[in-house]
């Protein structure tokens, strides 16, 4: 039977201590002003000119080959970068997606022209990616996709909808997870990859405003869209096999127990000098599970670094870090005598607010919190 | 990971199973000291693990002693092990000898430090001590006192003290002692640089991390297994995605005991890192009763028996997630901590840990 084990993480060095504090003093001038509200809205925040000033610092692509524009720095370094941002509260989402898994993708799994052609853009904070993968009738089960993209001269001819695509209207680029052949007895076959320009004609893009009225989310339509055979990313048919290989990146960062920080944070800012013992109680509690998540979320940094396939562990971060993020509302709510108010000057009320209505959506994205603990039981052997 | 620490949990996981069946775990619960298995692991080297080798011991890292220890838990292993290890480490950092054999620390269970006066070339040492573990079976308790100020540590014989034994909820000896006894001017010597009631404490409260890490490691595997074998309504189940998920749960909170067990086995190699510590037993705390309920239900009834082995893991995780501090002790400690860095400190307080 598998026990899971979250090999040591790799220490901090010199290297990683002085980058951090490189960051620190670039986000305390970048943040100056910048509201508690706004810093609530963690990775969902976006704001290019910010992803670019970062870009210029070297801090997106940082483990990319340098022959394209990156960094060739560790596994561990980018994730100082990446947890102080969201310990902050900074505005990274215009990149968050691209660096996070769509340049990964690129460079694992693309030819030599797409990587020469977009990570470097990547790399300088100018090319945002979003993901197309839920659809209407496919959302967790994403072998159930309907999005077809049939073969014709030259490339392939799409037609069909995404749904939930978070910034589908600021992205550049797609990239899209849709059927190319005929659904057989294997579910998994017959799915492929595209790299697609938002601009593409045939494409619509279509908002879908969140109950606290963000557009978080876009539905993207495809009529007879056409793309050129070297939109293709990786080979036809490994579509399932690619997908997957995203996941462990995208469920094991620090994105995924710091989202609530800044609820904390003022939290603590809302007490002041009040913090009795049942709210030190309290608070340290959850000052403790972020310890240990963090600890897991770097070992898991350092698999990857070392080429291995995390997807159950990643799994385990993001189920563990996700109910923290949701439990910690609760806490913070029965903690302190305040009602939320998305209007209020008050910035704890305010960050309450809107943390309040995001916190459902962290156990969806990424992977829904049953399909989590479905991949959990697989690695125990259940299934 | 070394070459060293390979052999050594090998050697750990043959010495401890072997030693821990179902028999032995009982006949240690009724009372019956483990003989053969103690013998065994002083002739493994693992009784005087942090007694440095040119004293005599193996001079095993903090890290490679707290790892021998999870795997000690993963059996139920019923002996003072991680007592006899403080013990040895206090005694060591004293340079004092401790004397073959079992060894247990005081004060174990509150910080009432038992009080030590000058007396005729020797010490006189008074007091109590609440819950001692296997005070009644050592061959020596370190007892943690102070001359004044100075933080010093007595090794005490057993049969000097009044011991009215008690247990916890495992069975294991927990005896409360009552402190009146002459100590000759060699049993008694200044603590380790930096060494009080309180570092105790944390190293205990790391101790008992590791151990119900290594408890609910076993935990989960007995579960998994119990949830293939019995069979209901046609199908093991572990064919059911309602137990599918709880057994998920389960595991998340062992691999969670397991990394937060590691976070305090690093701390305390290192600098005895407060934060650190008391993150990992507040985390290991919550695992042990989260990941003990998910078992009791996934075992329905037999697990609740004496039948099955499970209690003898569960019942030793409901007693060490309150020893040297319970959940709420050490998240007390870290809540005052945090409030008192204030806003702008609590993140870079727990990157530093």
């Amino acid at each position: 039977m598998a026990q899971l084990n979250f090999a040591p993480p790799p220490p901090n060095t010199e290297a990683t201590e002085r980058l951090r504090g490189e960051v620190r003093g670039f986000l305390a001038k970048e943040l100056a002003g910048m509201s508690a509200q706004k810093r609530a809205s963690s990775w969902g925040g976006r704001d290019p000119d910010f992803s670019r000033k970062m870009a210029a610092q070297g801090w997106i692509g940082m483990t990319w080959p340098k022959k394209y524009g990156g960094h060739e720095r560790t596994a561990l370094e980018r994730y100082v970068v990446l947890e102080e941002m969201l310990a902050a509260g900074a505005p990274v989402g215009a990149h968050w997606i691209a660096d996070r898994q769509s340049a990964p993708s690129i460079l694992r799994f693309g030819t030599e022209e797409q990587r020469q052609f977009f990570v470097p853009k990547i790399a300088k904070g100018e090319c945002f990616f979003c993901i197309g993968m839920s659809e209407p009738d496919s959302g967790s089960d994403l072998a159930a996709t309907r999005t077809r993209a049939v073969s014709v001269e030259g490339g392939f001819r799409v037609n069909g909808t995404k749904i939930w695509t978070s910034g589908a209207n600021a992205a550049h680029y797609m990239i899209l997870f849709c059927r190319t052949d005929q659904k057989g007895d294997d579910r998994h076959a017959g799915v492929s990859q595209f790299i697609v320009d938002m601009r593409t004609p045939g494409l619509t893009v279509r908002p879908i405003y969140d109950m606290s009225g963000y557009r978080q989310f876009n539905e993207v339509v495809f009529e007879d869209m056409f793309l050129p055979t070297s939109a293709l990313l990786g080979n036809q048919g490994d579509g399932w096999k690619q997908v997957t290989s995203e996941l462990a990146y995208e469920r094991s960062g620090p994105d995924r127990f710091l989202s609530t920080f800044t609820l904390l944070i003022e939290g603590f800012g809302m007490l002041a000098n009040r913090v009795d013992d049942r709210a030190a109680i309290a608070l340290g509690r959850i000052i403790a599970h972020l310890m240990t998540l963090r600890r897991m979320s770097r070992s898991i940094a350092g698999m990857l670094q070392r080429g291995e396939d995390p997807a159950t562990h990643a799994a385990v971060v993001k189920e563990l870090g996700t109910s923290l993020e949701q439990e910690m509302v609760e806490v913070m709510r029965l903690l302190i005598d305040a009602e939320p108010d998305g209007s209020s000057n008050n910035p704890y009320i305010a960050v309450l607010a809107h943390t309040i209505m995001s916190a459902p959506s962290f156990s969806l994205r990424g992977g829904t919190r049953e399909i989590l603990r479905g991949m959990i039981a697989r690695g125990l052997g259940l299934r | 990971m070394s070459e060293t620490t390979d052999l050594l949990r090998d050697m750990a996981e043959r010495l401890f199973g072997d030693g821990c069946d179902k028999a032995a775990l009982a006949a240690a619960a009724n009372g019956e000291w483990p003989k053969a298995l103690w013998t065994q692991m002083e002739e493994n080297g693992l009784t005087n693990a942090l007694t440095p080798e040119n004293a005599g011991g193996s001079g095993l890292s903090i890290s490679d002693a707290l790892l021998a220890l999870r795997i000690s838990a993963r059996h139920a292993a019923p002996v003072p092990f991680a007592e006899t290890l403080l013990a040895s480490w206090l005694a060591a950092g004293a340079g004092l000898v401790a004397p073959a054999g079992p060894l247990t620390i005081a004060p174990a269970s509150g910080v009432d430090v038992p009080a030590l006066t000058k007396r005729d070339g020797g010490w006189r040492l008074s007091g109590r001590a609440r819950r001692v573990p296997f005070a009644r079976d050592a061959a020596a308790i370190a007892v943690l006192t102070a001359d004044g100020a100075m933080p010093m540590v007595a090794l005490v014989d057993p049969k000097l003290c009044k011991i009215e034994n008690g247990k916890n909820l495992a069975s294991e000896p927990r005896d409360d002692m009552v402190f009146d006894c002459d100590l000759a001017a060699r049993d008694v010597a200044k603590a380790a640089n930096g060494v009080d009631a309180h570092t105790l404490r944390l190293f205990g409260a790391a101790m008992r991390a590791n151990q119900i890490a290594g408890a609910l490691s076993r935990v989960l595997d007995m579960t998994v297994q119990y949830t293939q074998e019995r069979v209901q309504f046609g199908k093991p189940i572990s064919k059911f995605q309602a137990m599918q998920h709880n057994l998920a749960m389960l595991a998340a909170h062992s691999a969670a005991a397991n990394a937060a067990a590691d976070m305090a086995a690093d701390a305390a190699e290192k600098d005895m890192d407060e934060l650190a510590i008391a993150a990992a037993k507040t985390r290991c705390g919550e695992s042990a009763s989260v990941g003990a309920a998910i078992a009791h239900q996934a075992h329905g009834a037999i697990g609740f028996t004496q039948e099955h082995m499970l209690h003898f893991f569960t019942q030793r995780l409901w007693s060490w997630r309150d020893e040297f501090g319970k959940e709420s002790d050490w998240a007390l400690l870290i809540g005052r901590s945090a409030a008192k860095a204030g806003r702008e400190k609590i993140w870079s307080d727990i990157v530093t840990a």
